[in-house]
């Protein structure tokens, strides 16, 4: 406990947008031991006495990226005592007496188009140099770029890719002074940044789900008497109605492909008695293909990366857990065996992980299933943990969580053991959707 | 036992009906409420002979209009009863609520022109989509049994809100049980 203490206060980092709209702080509430000690020296600004500054602090949009994967320990800046902005300039000794394995360094210099970028990452111990990099910005690309940069590190660093440069969908809750509330689909940068409202709904919107081009998100939501599935283009804004089956129309799961999206429907015709069944639905054609057909209850679909199975939640045990079918039919098997409860399965993106929500005596968490060794760890802290989303490079979940009577969003690293709390500036927040690379 | 029975009837509705107008975003039942509430005046000023003419013989002190010996006043004393509720992750309709149920099948039998939309809602707990079914199947556990005593399909639609529509914010049992419920919106009378 003290160990984490120290951490807590080592590696708390909280960000405030500038931006007067409302934005998500990411709150780093755990650390991880074992995180790789490194320096993100601040980039040398190579220009003339009173050039304008750079829109963005490259360097330390860097840092907070790899502080935020959990994967990092960052040297703090004042700890930084000499700035090398070139290999020359680099004294390994001094770094490796400051407990680092790894050191960033750079330079930016203003160019007729925007600015020119250069940054180095080395090994410490060996005196190596890892990564050389020159990139060129324009003004308004400079935050991307920097993500960007994040990611080329990270991937240097962990052998696995970056996620810096994706996005965060989600569903904001306003309550008016008269209690009329209103709801919106919001998108912004997986650092909380540039949220921006895709969306606005004075009914409920439901599931938001990210095809896998990034282009479009598809929701439920609720129209007249029922809930309806729609996608929206996110750059054209423009919704497109894919079911509107009288009944329930929603959870919708974007097949690998793109081309199908499985998803819940209670009834085909109006005369029908209601059961919740999931189906295939061809985002061209609109052909329906029926994929559970018993008298239970079955919802929340999710595809495997491999595009071969639907995992999905049903009541016919009772109580729900999860269950999987073959997309092209075939026996259903059971899931999950642990816990009162499963509901909401999520497969990670290496298909080898179910990320579930899991009720046990009325409490829920997230938990992570191996899927071929049939382990289970509980990632969550409860009590109302729901919504899990992974990121596309399967190292983190984001989820929604009730805290201090706050509907808010969480992250917790795939193993447990880095947690962040995001809260939002102006109102509640559920349903994230971690967008695709 | 019967002048218990007059005593829940009097009060439980009385409660229900504050919990139901309390709520802003739900003037439907508001609306229900208010026009079962006037067909009880109805009733009540329809039959005044009936009702005085029991009056002596029941132990409690009751406003005459809501004497429940004769069958119309018990009917529309128990239409005011627009809500019941359900225990977590179920659907069943509880025995307390059933007298409720029949109330309203009586009322639908009784006048096929009526129609009456059935609303299903859960506690905040579970997930969304998951919710949305189960407040579908309680909303059609309530309309299963108006079928069964003889009222038409056609009279009958069901709305599940599964948890988005609390009438209650907190996050424990005091509020997640009055969350579990089943509404009767009328929109014509």
């Amino acid at each position: 406990m003290n160990k984490f203490a120290r951490y807590l206060l080592a590696v708390t980092l909280i960000f405030v947008s500038l931006a007067a709209r409302a934005a998500l702080t990411i709150e780093i509430t755990e650390g991880v031991e074992g995180a790789l000690p490194v320096a993100v020296v601040p980039f040398l600004f190579d220009a003339p006495q009173g050039a304008p500054s750079p829109p963005e602090n490259v360097s330390a949009v860097v840092a907070a990226d790899l502080q935020r994967s959990g994967r990092f320990k960052l040297l703090a800046e004042r700890d930084i005592l000499s700035r090398p902005f070139e290999p020359a300039g680099i004294n390994f000794r001094d770094w490796r007496m400051l407990g680092m394995d790894n050191i960033v360094i750079g330079k930016i210099k203003p160019i007729a188009t925007g600015f020119d970028i250069q940054f180095y990452v080395f090994d410490v111990i060996k005196g190596t140099q890892i990564k050389a990099f020159t990139v060129q910005s324009k003004p308004s690309e400079l935050r991307a770029v920097a993500h960007q940069i994040s990611d080329i590190i990270y991937e240097a660093l962990t052998g696995e890719r970056g996620a810096f440069s994706t996005r965060v969908a989600y569903v904001t809750v306003h309550q008016r002074a008269s209690g009329e509330r209103s709801f919106a689909l919001n998108v912004a940068d997986a650092d909380g940044e540039n949220p921006r409202e895709i969306l606005n709904s004075p009914t409920e919107l439901l599931s938001p789900a990210w095809s896998p081009d990034g282009r479009k998100i598809a929701y439920s939501r609720f129209v007249k008497d029922h809930f309806v599935l729609y996608a929206q283009d996110i750059a054209a804004g423009t919704p497109e109605v894919l079911a509107s089956y009288p009944g329930h129309n929603g959870a919708p799961a974007w097949s690998p492909d793109g081309k199908r999206i499985a998803l819940v429907l209670s009834k085909l015709k109006i005369t029908d008695a209601p059961n919740y069944d999931i189906y295939v639905l061809d985002v061209q054609s609109k052909e329906l293909t029926r994929i559970t057909e018993n008298w239970a209850n079955e919802t929340e679909p999710t595809w495997s990366p491999d595009g071969k199975y639907i995992a999905y939640v049903s009541d016919r045990g009772g109580k729900p857990q999860i269950y999987r079918r073959a997309v092209t039919g075939g026996k259903e098997e059971r899931v999950t065996f642990e816990g009162t409860e499963n509901l909401r399965p999520i497969y990670s993106p290496n298909g080898k992980m179910l990320a579930t929500v899991q009720g046990n005596s009325g409490e829920y968490r997230i938990v992570v299933l191996d899927l071929e060794t049939g382990q289970q760890r509980v990632v969550s802290e409860g009590t109302l943990d729901e919504s899990p989303s992974f990121a596309p490079n399967g190292s983190m979940i984001l989820f929604a969580a009730t805290y201090k009577n706050v509907q808010m969003l969480s992250a917790v690293s795939v193993d447990g053991r880095v947690k962040q709390r995001i809260p939002e500036s102006s109102g509640s927040v559920r349903e994230p959707a971690w967008s695709p690379f | 036992m019967k002048a218990l029975k007059v005593l829940a009837t009097l009060v439980v509705p009385a409660v229900v009906l504050m919990a139901c107008s309390s709520t802003p975003d739900k003037p439907a039942s508001t609306t229900a409420t208010s026009a079962a509430k006037s067909a009880d005046d109805k009733d009540a000023t329809a039959k005044p002979s009936a009702d005085s003419g029991k009056a002596a013989t029941t132990p409690i002190a009751a406003p005459a209009e809501s004497k429940p010996e004769t069958k119309t006043a018990k009917d529309a004393a128990a239409a005011l009863k627009n809500v019941i509720y359900f225990d977590y992750d179920k659907s069943e309709i509880k025995a307390e609520f059933r007298d409720v149920v029949s109330a309203h099948a009586a009322f639908l039998a009784k006048n096929a022109t009526s129609t009456v939309t059935i609303e299903g809602h859960c506690d905040e707990r579970g997930t969304r989509e998951y919710n949305i079914a189960l407040g579908d199947r309680r909303a059609n556990a309530v309309r299963q049994m108006l079928m069964l005593q003889g009222v038409s399909s056609k009279q009958i639609s069901t709305i599940s809100y599964g948890e988005e529509r609390p009438v209650a914010m907190g996050h424990d049992e005091a509020s997640w049980s009055q969350n579990r419920r089943a509404v009767f919106i009328y929109v014509n009378k």
